[in-house]
C-alpha cells in the first residue's frame, strides 16, 4: 500500500475541524497542534465559535469551528484550510466555504441521517451532490459505527462511546499528516491520568482512526510537514488572553508592586478576569465587580494603594469605563486597561474580530485627555504587550489602554516559556525620601519626562489628596485658573510625549528600499506579514511595518514614512490608523485597505487588493 | 442625654487630622460640624493619618477629603464606593472611609453602593443626607420626599423616595447608625463605632443644606424637637426618649408603639431593650424605619452585627493559596501547569 500513497511535501498546512459545540472539536484540535509543536512545527489556532452557548444539536446555528496552521512561517491560521474535518451535515454546510477548492473534506458518513439533514435545512438527501462536492475529495467516514465496533466490550454506553468520536476523527488526521499516534496517546495518558478507563477507549479509538485511514484510503495524499527551526527552550501553546494576564505578572515581579485586576464579564476578554483570578497562587489579587465602571474604579483604588492595577474589557466595557479613566488621566495614576476588541458597535458582534475601537482608545474621553496606547501584533506578544503596558504605566504614572482582539485573544501558538532575565526590571516612579523631607508636593514633576511622582498610602509624611479637579502647577492644590490649567493640559500632554523615548524606532521589514510600504498595526500582523512576504517573493518589492505603538508613535515615524512614495494601510475598520496617521501626514495620500466583517484579513485578499493598489495609484507622483 | 465622652487618649488630636485648607462649604452648612466631628472621631481612634485613606465622589459633601491631613482621593459622581472598595481590598490594612451624599451615593452611584454593603467590604461610609442636590443648586434627590418642590420638580415629585436604612437593610447590610449634623456627640459615637465594625459601616447623617433645603430636618433636628421626635438607641439600654425620657418603645403586635411610663399601665419593665448585635434585623429595621412623626426617629448605632468581611476574606483566600501551591514565580507556575515541551 505505501509506495501507491502520494507523498506531499509542504511548508504548511490547514486545518479546520467542526462540529456541534459540544462536539470537543477544540480538544481535538489542539492535541493535534501541540503534537505538531513537539514535532518542531510552528502553530498558530483559531477558535471560530457561535455567540449562542448550546444552540440545537446539529442546527447551523450551533456549530463552532477550531481552525490550525502548523508548518514552518506558520504567522496565521490560515486563510482557508486543506482538510475540513465535518462532524455532521450542519458543519459540512457552515463550514464548507473555508475550504480550499482543491482541499479534502472528512465527514462522518453516520451523521447523515434524515433527521441531521432537515435540521441542517438540506433539501435534498445527498449533501455530497446538494453541496456542489467532488466526491474524490471527500472522505465519507462511518464513525459512529466504527466507534461502536472499536468499543464494543469496553463497557462504555453509547453515550459515553459518542463522546470518543472527535479522537476518531483526530486518528484519521494523525496518519493524513504523519503525526505519531505515540505522541498522540501520551498526551491523552497525561489529560486522563486520574481516569485510565477513559484513557483506554481514547487511545484505542486514536488508533482505530489511524488504522482506518492507512488501510482504505491509500489514494488520499500524506503530507510530509516542513520543520522550522526555534530558539531552544521549553514552548507551550498558549492564546492571547493567557498570554496577557501572565504579561501582567512578570510585570509584578519586575516591578515589585502586587497585582491587582478590577474586572466584569465580557467576551471576548472574560478569560483575563479567569486566567488571574486562578494566579492568586501567585497573589494576584483579581475582583469581580459590580460593573465595568466598578472594574475600571476599584482598579484606580488600588493603584492609589500602590498595586500595579489592571481592569480588562471589551469595547462597550470601555466605554463605560471612560469616566474612569480619565479620572486616572487627571489623577496621573498608573493604570492598564485592557481591551479585547470585537465586533461593534454596541453589542455588535461579541464573538467577532475586529479593530474599531482604535478612536475611542485615543480620543474617547471628555477634555484634553491624553494617554498611551498600544496594540499587541499576535497571540504571544500579548504577554510582551501586556509587560510593556504595564511597564510604562508605571514608570509614566499614567493609564495605558493596550489593544487586543478576539483574533488573537482566543487564538494561540507556540510560546517559549521566558526565563526571568529575559525581561528588564521595571522601576515605579516612586517618591523618595529626599523628596518628602524638601516639602514634596504630589504633582511636583520629573523634569526629564515631566511624570509625578507615586507615594503610596501608609508612608509617613506622605500624606496627600488627588482627585478629578484641575491641580495648581506649583502647589498641588485645587486650582480654577485658567493660564494654570493650559500649563497643565501641556504638562500631561508632554508627559505622554516623553514616553517615544522609551519606545523602539520604527523599522521597516522585508525590502525597506521598496517604494511601497504596507503598514497595520495589532492583532493583523501575521496575515499582513505573510501577505508581503509573498509578494516579495512573488516579484512585488514592499517594505512592511507593524505598529504596536500607537501613542506615542516611535520617535522617527514621520521621518521614516516620508521616505516611501506609496503607504498603504491595511485594518480591519473603516480607515481609524489611517486616518490617525493622515492627520499627522498631511500631502501624502495615505491608500487603505479595509474589511468590517467580523473576520482576520485573509492573506490572499490582501496580497489582491495590494496589487490592485500598486496597478491602480495615480494619486502619488514617482 | 449626650453621655458617652470618656474617649481614651490616643496618640494623635483632632489638630492631626485637619490640614490647612479652609472648609469652602456656605457658612451654616451642615458638612463644617461633620467635618469637625469626624476630626474627633479619628483622633480617638488612633488611626495615623498615614494609615487612614478618605475617598468621595462629587457634591457637596464629597469635597470633604480636601480638608482632611489623611490620604483621600476626590473621585467621579457616584464611584467612591467602588474607588475605596479598591483601596481597602488593595490594602486592607488603611481604614478607609467613604463621603457621599445622597445623590452621590444613591442615585449615581446606588448600584455600587448596594454592592458594597452586599459584599462587607470594610468601609464606612458616611452618607450625608440633606434630601437635595446642592452643588448643582438645588433639584430634588433620590430621597426627596413625595411632592418635593425643587428646580428640577417646579410642580412636586411624582416619584417615592430611598430611605437609605432600608435599602442598606435590603442589601443586608450589617451596620446601620444615623445622626444629625449637629448631634456631635452622637455622630462621634457613630463614627467611632463605625470605624470599629469590620465590614461596611453606614452611617445616615441627617445634614441641613442652608441655601437649597433649609429646614427640611427641623421638625426632629431642632433643640426643641429633638427630645420628643428622636430617640438615641444604646445595645443593651432601654429604648426611653422624650424630654423628660418617660417615653418608650414598646412592641405592639407586628410593629412598635410609642409609651409614656405610667400611663395606660405602662411600666419600665415594657420598654423594649435595644440589640445592635443580634443577628435577626426584623427589629433593628423597624427601628431605623421610624420617621419622626408618629414614632421617634432612630438615632445612633441601630445595628452593629459581625459577618465574613471582603477583604480580610479576599487577603486570607490568596495567602492560603499561594501558601498551599508555592509556586516561586510565573515561570514555576507554567512549568508545573502547563503542557509543555522541549526545543535544543
Amino acid at each position: 500500500m505505501l509506495q501507491e500513497t502520494n507523498v506531499k511535501n509542504v511548508d504548511k498546512v490547514v486545518i479546520r475541524f467542526a462540529g456541534d459545540s459540544g462536539d470537543g472539536m477544540q480538544l481535538a484540535g489542539n492535541i493535534f497542534s501541540n503534537v505538531s509543536a513537539g514535532e518542531g512545527n510552528q502553530i498558530s489556532t483559531f477558535p471560530d465559535y457561535p455567540a449562542e452557548i448550546r444552540a440545537p444539536q446539529g442546527s447551523l446555528s450551533g456549530v463552532s469551528g477550531f481552525q490550525v496552521s502548523v508548518g514552518r512561517d506558520v504567522h496565521t491560521p490560515g486563510d482557508r484550510a486543506d482538510v475540513l474535518v465535518a462532524m455532521n451535515p450542519a458543519a459540512l454546510k457552515t463550514n464548507l466555504r473555508h475550504l480550499r477548492p482543491d482541499g479534502i473534506v472528512m465527514c462522518d458518513a453516520d451523521s447523515f441521517t434524515p433527521a441531521n439533514l432537515r435540521k441542517a435545512e438540506y433539501t435534498s438527501d445527498d449533501p455530497v451532490e446538494e453541496l456542489g462536492i467532488d466526491p474524490r475529495h471527500i472522505l465519507l467516514v462511518p464513525m459512529s459505527t466504527l466507534l461502536k465496533a472499536t468499543l464494543e466490550g469496553s463497557g462504555l454506553d453509547q453515550k459515553a462511546m459518542m463522546k470518543c468520536k472527535n479522537m476518531l476523527a483526530l486518528g484519521l488526521i494523525c496518519y493524513i499528516f504523519d503525526r505519531p499516534v505515540e505522541a498522540v496517546l501520551n498526551k491523552l495518558k497525561k489529560k486522563f491520568a486520574k481516569k485510565p478507563a477513559v484513557y483506554e477507549a481514547n487511545a484505542k479509538v486514536v488508533q482505530a482512526g489511524h488504522d482506518y485511514a492507512a488501510n482504505t484510503h491509500s489514494s488520499m495524499p500524506v503530507y510530509r510537514i516542513e520543520t522550522a527551526t526555534s530558539r531552544p527552550g521549553t514552548y507551550i501553546d498558549v492564546t492571547g488572553n493567557t498570554a496577557t494576564a501572565w504579561g501582567l505578572i512578570m510585570a509584578s515581579e519586575k516591578s515589585g508592586r502586587p497585582l491587582f485586576l478590577g474586572s466584569y464579564p465580557i467576551t471576548p476578554a472574560t478569560d483575563i478576569l479567569h486566567e488571574l483570578a486562578k494566579r492568586k497562587d501567585l497573589g494576584v489579587k483579581a475582583i469581580q465587580m459590580e460593573d465595568e465602571i466598578a472594574g475600571v474604579c476599584s482598579a484606580i483604588g488600588a493603584s492609589y494603594a500602590g498595586h500595579l492595577a489592571v481592569t480588562s474589557t471589551s469595547g462597550p466595557g470601555l466605554s463605560l469605563k471612560s469616566e474612569g479613566i480619565g479620572l486616572a488621566v487627571m489623577a496621573e495614576l498608573p493604570l492598564v486597561v485592557i481591551d479585547v476588541q470585537r465586533g461593534g458597535p454596541s453589542t455588535g458582534l461579541p464573538t467577532k474580530t475586529e479593530q474599531t475601537d482604535l478612536m475611542q482608545a485615543l480620543y474617547g474621553r471628555n477634555g484634553e485627555s491624553p494617554l498611551c496606547v498600544l496594540a499587541a501584533a499576535s497571540p504571544t506578544d500579548c504577554f510582551d504587550m501586556a509587560f510593556t503596558a504595564a511597564k510604562i504605566a508605571v514608570e509614566h504614572m499614567t493609564p495605558v489602554i493596550l489593544l487586543t482582539d478576539a483574533f488573537i485573544a482566543n487564538g494561540s501558538s507556540a510560546w517559549r516559556v521566558p526565563e526571568e532575565a529575559d525581561y528588564p526590571e521595571i522601576h515605579p516612579h516612586l517618591v523618595s525620601g529626599d523628596q518628602l523631607e524638601n516639602g514634596w508636593k504630589p504633582f511636583d514633576r520629573d523634569p526629564e519626562n515631566f511624570v509625578r511622582y507615586w507615594a503610596i498610602p501608609g508612608t509617613e509624611n506622605a500624606m496627600h489628596r488627588v482627585g478629578g479637579l484641575e491641580k495648581d502647577f506649583t502647589t498641588s492644590v485645587i486650582s480654577t485658573d485658567g493660564a494654570n490649567h493650559e500649563r497643565m493640559v501641556e504638562a500631561r500632554r508632554r508627559k505622554i510625549a516623553a514616553i517615544a523615548k522609551d519606545i523602539p524606532l520604527m523599522e521597516p521589514l522585508l525590502d525597506a528600499e521598496a517604494d511601497t510600504i504596507l503598514l497595520g498595526w495589532g492583532g493583523t500582523y501575521g496575515h499582513l506579514l505573510t501577505a508581503a512576504t509573498e509578494l516579495n517573493r512573488e516579484g512585488t518589492p514592499l517594505a512592511f511595518f507593524q505598529f504596536r505603538y500607537i501613542n506615542p508613535l516611535p520617535a522617527n515615524t514621520l521621518e521614516c514614512l516620508k521616505k516611501y512614495k506609496r503607504i498603504i494601510v491595511a485594518e480591519l475598520n473603516t480607515g481609524m490608523f489611517a486616518d490617525y496617521l493622515q492627520m499627522q501626514l498631511p500631502g501624502k495620500e495615505i491608500l487603505r485597505i479595509n474589511k468590517v466583517e467580523g473576520q482576520p484579513f485573509f492573506v490572499k485578499e490582501v496580497k489582491e487588493k495590494i496589487i490592485d493598489l500598486i496597478n491602480n495609484d495615480h494619486g502619488n507622483q514617482r | 442625654m449626650e453621655t458617652n465622652d470618656k474617649a481614651t487618649p490616643t496618640a494623635f488630636t483632632a489638630a492631626d487630622y485637619k490640614n490647612s485648607q479652609n472648609a469652602r462649604w456656605c457658612p451654616g452648612c451642615g458638612d463644617h460640624a461633620i467635618l469637625n466631628v469626624l476630626h474627633k472621631a479619628m483622633a480617638e481612634l488612633g488611626v495615623a493619618p498615614k494609615d487612614t485613606a478618605v475617598i468621595s465622589g462629587i457634591g457637596c459633601s464629597s469635597r470633604l477629603p480636601y480638608y482632611m491631613n489623611t490620604y483621600g482621593m476626590h473621585t467621579i459622581h457616584g464611584r467612591a464606593a467602588a474607588i475605596a472598595t479598591g483601596v481597602k481590598t488593595a490594602n486592607p490594612d488603611l481604614t478607609v472611609w467613604q463621603i457621599s451624599g445622597d445623590g452621590d451615593g444613591l442615585a449615581i452611584g446606588g448600584n455600587h453602593f448596594i454592592h458594597a454593603v452586599r459584599r462587607n467590604i470594610d468601609i464606612n461610609i458616611l452618607l450625608f443626607n440633606n434630601k437635595i442636590y446642592g452643588l448643582t443648586k438645588g433639584q430634588y434627590s433620590p430621597t426627596s420626599d413625595r411632592g418635593t418642590v425643587s428646580k428640577s420638580s417646579p410642580y412636586g415629585t411624582t416619584e417615592d423616595p430611598f430611605i437609605p436604612a432600608e435599602l442598606c437593610f435590603g442589601a443586608r447590610g450589617n451596620f446601620f447608625a444615623r445622626s444629625i449634623d449637629i448631634a456631635l456627640d452622637t455622630s462621634r459615637e457613630c463614627m467611632v463605632a463605625a470605624a470599629r465594625h469590620k465590614g461596611t459601616a453606614v452611617v445616615e447623617i441627617m445634614q441641613n443644606c442652608v441655601i437649597f433645603n433649609h429646614g427640611i430636618h427641623t421638625f426632629f433636628a431642632d433643640k426643641e424637637n429633638r427630645a420628643d421626635h428622636t430617640i438615641t438607641l444604646r445595645h443593651g439600654e432601654k429604648m426611653l426618649f422624650g424630654k423628660d425620657n418617660n417615653r418608650g418603645l414598646v412592641q405592639h403586635g407586628f410593629g412598635l408603639k410609642a409609651v409614656t411610663i405610667g400611663e395606660d399601665g405602662y411600666t419600665i419593665d415594657d420598654v423594649l431593650v435595644h440589640d445592635a448585635h443580634t443577628k435577626e434585623n426584623f427589629l433593628q429595621q423597624q427601628l431605623a424605619m421610624m420617621d419622626g412623626h408618629e414614632l421617634p426617629l432612630a438615632l445612633g448605632v441601630i445595628r452593629d452585627y459581625d459577618a465574613p468581611v471582603y477583604d480580610q476574606e479576599v487577603d486570607r483566600q490568596t495567602r492560603e493559596i499561594k501558601a498551599t501551591k508555592g509556586y516561586g514565580n510565573l515561570r514555576d507556575m507554567i512549568l508545573s501547569t502547563c503542557e509543555s515541551w522541549e526545543i535544543k
